[in-house]
């Protein structure tokens, strides 16, 4: 189905499916071949033990906030259509990391015929880090 | 000395400040480095079908294939860019590090666009903060396809210190 959630079917305070995922250099390396990221702090544990990360390499900024974008595709469906993104990168993303991107619905808007939701989004790592606090805007299809 | 430094603003941060790059063009837009995008950001599984299966992208608003709203059409650049120096003992306003970002999303990007950039620096404000004289600097970069329609604006905070 190319589209799961209408704006009336949701409400502030509601939580939106998370999307997990543990990476690794096998997701660090297909992210770098995609997007010719190939940085050596992203590749290799004694470069990134130089650059102050004690643990070694560690993974993209921009990885995460695909992550990010695919937990609104997966929660709204294919047709979604997100209309703003923002985080600030707070903490590292460490090999072998539970990466889970949350979103929980704080304000539903209608203007110019238009059915927003926004909602605060993170990256929540396995010891409980919040590695991405942000926000997005989305555009929901509506019933009325 | 370093440590007298009363700003972290520039000359050239004055002289370019609202001004507005020249445009850049994307090659355009092959269907493969959609999928190849695809695959890469949502491993181990697989891509949704919007972004490799036509008879099915046909069926929904889109009409088409799109392209992941993360998707980069400047990767892989020739002739390469020089590699950016970074300085081996950073000075005062020599360390940095990436503030964040927003992104508001137009159309979605297509096989066979091409996609032109321009970016300005637009703003930036600072304080002494634990890290010492620190400056946000705001960049805006515009994404347009090969129609004039927005694709993507960002604003990124850089953070200097």
């Amino acid at each position: 189905m190319a589209e799961n959630v209408y704006f009336e079917d949701v409400n502030v305070g509601d939580d939106i499916p998370s999307f997990t995922r543990q990476t690794d250099l096998m997701h660090w390396n297909r992210y770098a071949a995609v997007n010719d990221e190939f940085v050596y702090i992203h590749m290799d544990d004694e470069a990134g033990r130089a650059a102050a990360n004690e643990p070694g390499a560690f993974g993209m900024g921009n990885l995460r906030w695909a992550y990010l974008l695919n937990m609104l595709r997966e929660w709204v469906g294919d047709e979604v259509d997100v209309r703003e993104l923002g985080v600030q990168f707070r903490a590292i993303n460490q090999k072998n990391d539970v990466l889970t991107c949350v979103g929980t619905i704080t304000e539903k808007i209608e203007e110019n015929g238009d059915h927003l939701v926004r909602l605060d989004t993170n990256v929540i790592n396995q010891d409980g880090v919040a590695t991405c606090p942000g926000h997005a805007v989305v555009a929901l299809p509506s019933r009325g | 000395m370093a440590d007298e430094l009363t700003t972290l603003v520039t000359q050239e941060m004055l002289d370019s400040r609202d001004v507005w790059s020249e445009k850049v063009y994307s090659r355009p837009i092959s269907l493969n480095d959609i999928i190849k995008w695809g695959i890469a950001v949502y491993w181990p599984d697989d891509p949704p079908r919007i972004y490799w299966d036509e008879e099915y992208a046909k069926t929904t608003k889109y009409g088409g294939i799109i392209a992941p709203q993360d998707f980069n059409p400047f990767a892989w650049p020739v002739p390469r860019p020089p590699a950016r120096e970074l300085p081996k003992d950073p000075g005062v306003g020599e360390r940095g590090m990436n503030g964040g970002q927003t992104d508001r999303y137009g159309v979605p990007m297509r096989p066979g666009d091409v996609i032109s950039t321009s970016s300005a620096l637009v703003d930036w404000n600072e304080r002494v903060g634990s890290l010492g004289l620190t400056i946000f600097t705001y960049t805006e970069v515009r994404w347009e396809n090969q129609n004039g329609e927005l694709v993507k604006s960002r604003t990124s905070v850089g953070i200097r210190y």
